[in-house]
């Protein structure tokens, strides 16, 4: 396929919004039955911003690949059948929920609901976590489920292109938080770096799985299928136009097959390798009390965001749809 | 229950793109809007078309042979592009089965163009909306045209009939027919989109001569005339013996 840089941009900003949200939420969730220190309102409120900064970003990004925008709104209308509108309607919930998340904390809204004494300030703020963080979740089911629907498109319709959303997402957030903590709330530090380490080499292990897994496919469709001849050796002599088509251009990424390699081993660099690295240099500099352990953070978010661009251009290049069965030869 | 369809005779398509030339015409002008193309004398061509003509070659030289391959959408009974659409723009109308675009509705997101696993649909660079065949729903029912005149614009233009159009849920309809006794077939079935539009396959006629029939296996002294008569007290076996 040709990736789009819209859609490319779209999917890895949403992530690491939903990810550094549900990694606000999760210290929050720990402070509140005392495993962690409480941190101040601001740090909620403050990450929250930075959250809804990016689920925006991703949203006016995705308006790009639209040849519509104006009846975007039309696309919440089919949730019954499709997986798009379906996020469609999720990502708006979920810019909702992060913005109340942050407007409480901001506001200071000392709300309890249950009545429940807990370490953290009322629990209106746990509750609409709680709520965003399922909203996070659904998100990533919607994105991944954009993708592995469709069953022909055999390098993404399997399971571990949901996970592979889910986790990768994840791990930018976390990594984002880090990051982030290491300016406002040096606490939770460890904790978010650990988490990062860990659901990076989740990642890691799935996204591995399902490289082996497109290595090993063998496309259901061939040429005798596509056009119901069954002979051995079938040559397209002519596609039925001399100049491209949309059919040329949307179905094919376009790039060389050695920069098209190359690109697989600079995400399986910059996503993994670097960014722990980074995150472990910051955590040396964190333990010696030193003032740069931030920036070594949020160069270790920023060489794994770069990463994750050049890991979405490759899934979207690698699958390869079977339509291009019908156009191999120009004449 | 009415599925409108075509089938396309691989075994009398001569690659002409008859087809292909009129179904522009036809749609270009009809009143959805053009169908916009960019560069048609230059360089680098490109245009939206609902129909095209490929042709693939099986075999080796000098025992080969040329395939030319009408393609355009197959208004499958279970269309996989309808589902993904997010807005349901692309639908398949209950009536007659014709899968079409609502071009007032579509996004133009190219999902459905995705989801298509014979890539038969196409996005307007202009106008920015999905397009595909519409089996010329515009002149199919038109009643201002004589009956026989509402056919698709690529059926009428066939100089071979090579295309036929009808209902393929009819078993008593010429498509129907065509499928059952001439060995009708669906592109991918792998996929179990259900294809509406079949394909006939190309079908060689040959005499099967075997040795012995060229030879009288009951001369053996190569003698030719006609077999002597038997006598009538003969014993006689039926339709060996002549009398």
């Amino acid at each position: 396929m040709h990736p789009a840089f819209s859609v490319v941009l779209l999917t890895t900003l949403i992530g690491a919004g939903q990810g550094l949200f549900l990694a606000l939420f999760t210290a929050q969730s720990y402070a509140a039955v005392e495993l962690l220190p409480a941190q101040d309102t601001r740090f909620y409120a403050l990450g929250s911003l930075i959250a809804l900064a990016l689920l925006i970003g991703g949203l006016i990004a995705s308006f790009f690949h639209l040849g519509h925008p104006e009846r975007a709104w039309r696309s919440a209308t089919r949730w019954r059948t499709s997986w798009l509108s379906r996020e469609v309607i999720v990502l708006p919930a979920m810019i909702g929920a992060v913005f109340m998340y942050g407007l409480v904390h901001w506001l200071k809204w000392d709300l309890s609901v249950f009545g429940i004494q807990t370490n953290v300030s009322g629990d209106l703020t746990l509750i609409i976590g709680a709520g965003g963080a399922l909203f996070a979740f659904a998100l990533f089911l919607c994105t991944g489920m954009i993708y592995a629907c469709i069953k022909f498109l055999q390098e993404w319709a399997s399971w571990l292109t949901v996970v592979n959303y889910t986790l990768f997402g994840t791990a930018s957030g976390f990594l984002l938080a880090t990051a982030y903590a290491a300016y406002l709330a040096p606490g939770l530090v460890k904790f978010y770096a650990a988490w990062t380490v860990i659901i990076t080499a989740a990642v890691f292990i799935t996204r591995a799985a399902s490289l082996i897994r497109n290595a090993r496919l063998k496309p259901k469709s061939t040429l005798q299928t596509a056009i119901g001849v069954r002979h051995q050796r079938i040559a397209q002599k002519s596609q039925g136009f001399m100049g491209g088509s949309f059919n040329t251009r949307e179905f094919f990424h376009g790039v060389k097959p050695v920069l098209f390699k190359s690109i697989k081993w600079v995400f399986l660099t910059l996503v993994f390798p670097v960014p722990i690295f980074l995150l472990w240099a910051g955590l040396s500099l964190h333990a010696h009390g030193l003032e740069q352990n931030a920036y070594a953070f949020s160069a270790a978010f920023a060489a794994q965001y770069l990463g994750l661009l050049a890991e979405r251009w490759f899934f979207f290049a690698q699958a390869n749809h079977p339509q291009n069965l019908y156009y191999q030869t120009v004449s | 229950m009415t599925q409108l369809a075509l089938v396309i005779d691989l075994n009398v398509c001569v690659g002409c793109h008859a087809c292909v030339t009129s179904c522009k015409e036809w749609n270009t002008s009809g009143s959805a809007g053009y169908m916009s193309d960019d560069r048609p004398y230059g360089a680098d061509p490109t245009g939206t078309f609902f129909n095209r003509v490929q042709t693939f070659e099986c075999g080796e030289f000098p025992n080969t042979e040329t395939v030319h391959f009408p393609k355009s959408c197959l208004h499958c009974e279970d269309p996989p592009c309808v589902p993904v659409c997010p807005t349901g723009a692309s639908y398949k109308r209950p009536e007659d089965g014709i899968v079409l675009v609502d071009y007032d509705l579509c996004i133009g997101c190219k999902y459905c163009s995705w989801a298509c696993p014979y890539g038969m649909r196409e996005i307007d660079e202009h106008q920015k909306v999905m397009k595909k065949c519409t089996l010329c729903v515009d002149r199919i029912y038109d009643e201002s045209l004589p009956e026989e005149r509402r056919q698709p614009a690529c059926v009428l233009a066939c100089p071979t009939s090579a295309r036929l159009f009808g209902d393929v849920h009819d078993p008593e309809s010429s498509v129907s027919i065509a499928i059952r006794e001439s060995g009708g077939y669906a592109l991918m079935p792998e996929w179990g989109t259900k294809p509406a539009n079949h394909y006939l396959p190309r079908r060689k006629t040959r005499l099967k001569i075997h040795e012995d029939e060229l030879v009288r296996a009951d001369n053996p002294l190569k003698k030719e005339g006609k077999l002597p008569k038997p006598k009538i007290t003969d014993p006689s076996l039926d339709d060996v013996t002549s009398w």
